[in-house]
């Protein structure tokens, strides 16, 4: 019963076009090769990227990078298991947090006394972040795996509240209020700062941005190949049928207990290194950075992709983080959006409007996301047919049922509540 | 003693406020299965129309057509958006109530910025003291209209014909349907209830002695959320003991505040959600909530 509800969408488009039974072996191999070939080109397209690009769209890409990975941790837990949660931002601040401590110097350059840090160097920070944020969501999972659905959305939701508190409060850590600023990082004494050592490639400078647009870019593809593994592994199949039904897991020798802790646990600590490339990105971290906001941005970047696919949760990422930043940019280019304080609507505000649009009408039209729509491109394009190969730059969404594409909603009857 | 009892009071009263949004949020559950977490923006859209209306219309003016601006706007929410998706999955429904809600915020607060419009209540912002027990006025009122309104409602769910049809539906939506029971309008009346309730809440939530309406009512409004979870989300009776058990909760740890301190200042905002956490460990469904059964 799971086998027909649990193909992983995204980039899975092997498995999905065998399933369909549509288009025979050949076809099948073509479009493997044409995925492999993109897959290459869009990997030199990213590893180039520095040379030509400036520090905005170099520093742009970083948060994608750290957002995305957070996305993918959130996104297990979400779209894979259907466990609802709101607390992402609590994790991502433990991770942020953990890195800011662990890795900062006390003191703090003499401007702000009694702010306290270990002075360890940034991978243990890193390192660090990430088991701590791992061992929040293990602590918190015996709560999670006693709630079902809803209920888990709203004491998940609680978490972040107590988590805010928490950094106002506790100002030796978090540096309270006002936050502390996060060390640099630095990896076997080569920093990814703007100098020590310089570096010149290409006759290109790499300074900091360019730096850190690598670190962020290796983290990802490590991240999205784990999730990818995981989900088309033993423990991934024994999440995806948890989330259609307990009942049928538990009969069927799934752990249910088991396998919702250690979901938490992987996902919490996507969102602790997700957290620690937000403290680097930004070069400090302050409560505000971790609130409900941010959480339920995290839930738009995941149902915009596509609930349960991991190349989804990439995409979702780079339209919920790069939309405000690139909005920000061009403000004075594009029409109603303004500056600050100057009566059109600022960047902020407009790319909340439209990833709040868009979370609607994707819920309503397309559950599958965008990963979805893309899949959809991609099988009516193994399948020849012309009008696909004329525009595929339109994903104009066609009635529901045209293309076979594997539904990612929970089935229904799932939700037991 | 007296600082016992006044917080005692003062709790209450708070707690009446969140009982109503509880009450509607419960209401919209029990109604149409949704967890509608555009709830806090439809209460602070409620604050901002009566504070802006106010001007021209008059108090009581702006306070009717507050209310029905908070009622249409649920009303519209349920017919264009949550009918449609009648049967999808609840995390579906709650993700797009996420999506209204960050609509609705964000125009809210692009439009309320950094000021805090007053709301001109005719009772002001004066205190009353009850046997040395100081409340203010608003606070008082507001218990009473709660109490009033609660009890009407249910009343109203127990013997009226709307309410008979939505336990119906609630208890086994299919059964009623083919009892005659029109779903559709059984959830879009919820909606409007709902909406009614928040903007009742919201007109009591911005009087003194909160200064009046800023984007923090917002997160006032979210305390609410605990309330309905912990009392239980299909308990109508949850919502209330939920909402006074939250309230309670809050004036106390804000008024004993000197003797928790090694908790943080402010830690009577961030109470709701250790007490909702508490008693979800013990009682996973909340305090009155039905148990999951599964029958296998």
């Amino acid at each position: 019963m799971s086998e027909q509800t649990v193909s992983p969408p995204a980039g899975a488009t092997s498995t999905a076009s065998r399933g369909s039974g549509r288009s025979g072996p050949a076809p099948d191999r073509r479009g493997s090769v044409v995925k492999w070939v993109l897959l290459g080109l869009l990997l030199v397209f990213l590893l180039v990227f520095p040379l030509y690009f400036d520090e905005f769209w170099l520093r742009t890409g970083f948060a994608v990078f750290g957002a995305a990975i957070g996305a993918i941790g959130l996104n297990l837990l979400v779209g894979t298991t259907g466990q609802l949660s709101l607390a992402h931002a609590f994790f991502l601040a433990v991770g942020a947090v953990s890195y800011s401590y662990v890795s900062g110097e006390s003191g703090g350059l003499g401007t702000r006394a009694g702010i306290e840090g270990l002075g360890l160097p940034p991978i243990v920070g890193m390192v660090v972040g990430v088991l701590l944020a791992g061992l929040a969501g293990l602590v918190f999972s015996p709560i999670a795996a006693r709630l079902r659905g809803i209920y888990l959305g709203v004491a998940s939701l609680g978490l972040v509240f107590i988590g805010v508190h928490v950094l106002n409060t506790w100002t030796p850590v978090t540096g309270g209020f006002n936050g502390r600023s996060a060390p640099e990082f630095s990896l076997f004494g080569f920093t990814f700062g703007n100098s020590d050592p310089q570096l010149f490639v290409l006759g290109v400078p790499f300074r900091e941005a360019e730096r850190l647009w690598y670190l962020g870019l290796v983290l990802l593809i490590a991240a999205y190949m784990f999730a990818r593994n995981l989900l088309r592994s033993r423990p991934g199949r024994a999440l995806q049928t948890l989330r259609d039904s307990e009942v049928a897991a538990s009969v069927m020798g799934v752990n249910v207990q088991a396998y919702k802790a250690r979901v938490f646990l992987v996902s919490s600590m996507y969102a602790g290194l997700s957290g620690v490339l937000y403290a680097l990105s930004i070069g400090s971290i302050a409560p505000e950075s971790f609130g409900l906001v941010v959480s339920i941005q995290y839930l738009a970047m995941i149902v915009l992709g596509g609930l349960g696919s991991v190349g989804g949760a990439v995409l979702g990422a780079l339209f919920v983080t790069a939309l405000p930043l690139l909005f920000q940019q061009y403000a004075d280019v594009l029409p109603l959006v303004s500056a600050p304080g100057q009566g059109g609507i600022s960047a902020g505000f407009a790319a909340r409007f439209l990833y709040g649009a868009a979370i609607i009408l994707i819920v309503l039209f397309e559950p599958a996301g965008l990963a979805g729509i893309a899949q959809r491109l991609t099988s009516r394009f193994r399948r020849g047919r012309a009008p696909a190969r004329g525009g595929p730059a339109t994903p104009a969404p066609e009635q529901p049922g045209s293309a076979p594409t594997p539904s990612v909603r929970p089935s229904q009857g799932s939700d037991t509540r | 003693m007296t600082q016992f009892l006044s917080l005692l009071l003062n709790g209450l009263s708070l707690g009446a406020i969140y009982a109503l949004i509880a009450l509607g949020f419960v209401i919209i559950f029990k109604a149409s299965e949704v967890v509608s977490f555009t709830h806090g923006s439809l209460l602070l859209l409620g604050a901002y129309s009566i504070a802006r209306l106010s001007e021209p219309l008059g108090f009581l003016g702006a306070v009717l057509v507050g209310l029905v601006i908070t009622a249409l706007a649920a009303f519209l929410v349920e017919r264009f958006i949550i009918n449609r998706l009648r049967g999808a999955p609840v995390i579906s429904l709650a993700i797009v109530t996420i999506g209204v809600d960050i609509i609705l915020l964000t125009e809210l607060i692009r439009r309320i910025g950094p000021d805090i419009l007053n709301v001109p209540h005719p009772w002001g912002g004066e205190s009353v003291r009850i046997g040395g027990i100081g409340i203010t006025q608003n606070r008082l009122i507001a218990m009473i209209v709660a109490g009033l309104l609660i009890a009407a409602f249910f009343v109203a769910f127990k013997y009226s014909s709307w309410g008979v049809a939505m336990r119906a539906s609630a208890e086994d939506g299919e059964t009623a349907a083919l009892m005659g029971i029109r779903q559709g309008r059984v959830s879009a009346l919820a909606w409007v209830v709902a909406g009614v309730l928040a903007g009742v809440a919201a007109l009591f939530l911005v009087g003194s002695p909160t200064p009046g309406v800023s984007s923090a009512v917002y997160a006032t409004a979210l305390r609410a959320f605990p309330a309905a979870i912990l009392g239980g989300l299909d308990s109508t009776g949850g919502a209330l003991v939920g909402g006074l058990l939250i309230g309670l909760a809050e004036s106390f740890a804000a008024g004993y505040q000197e003797n928790l301190l090694f908790l943080g200042r402010g830690f009577g905002e961030v109470v709701p959600y250790v007490v909702m956490i508490a008693v979800l460990l013990v009682r996973p469904s909340g305090l009155f909530g039905t148990k999951e059964l599964t029958r296998v």
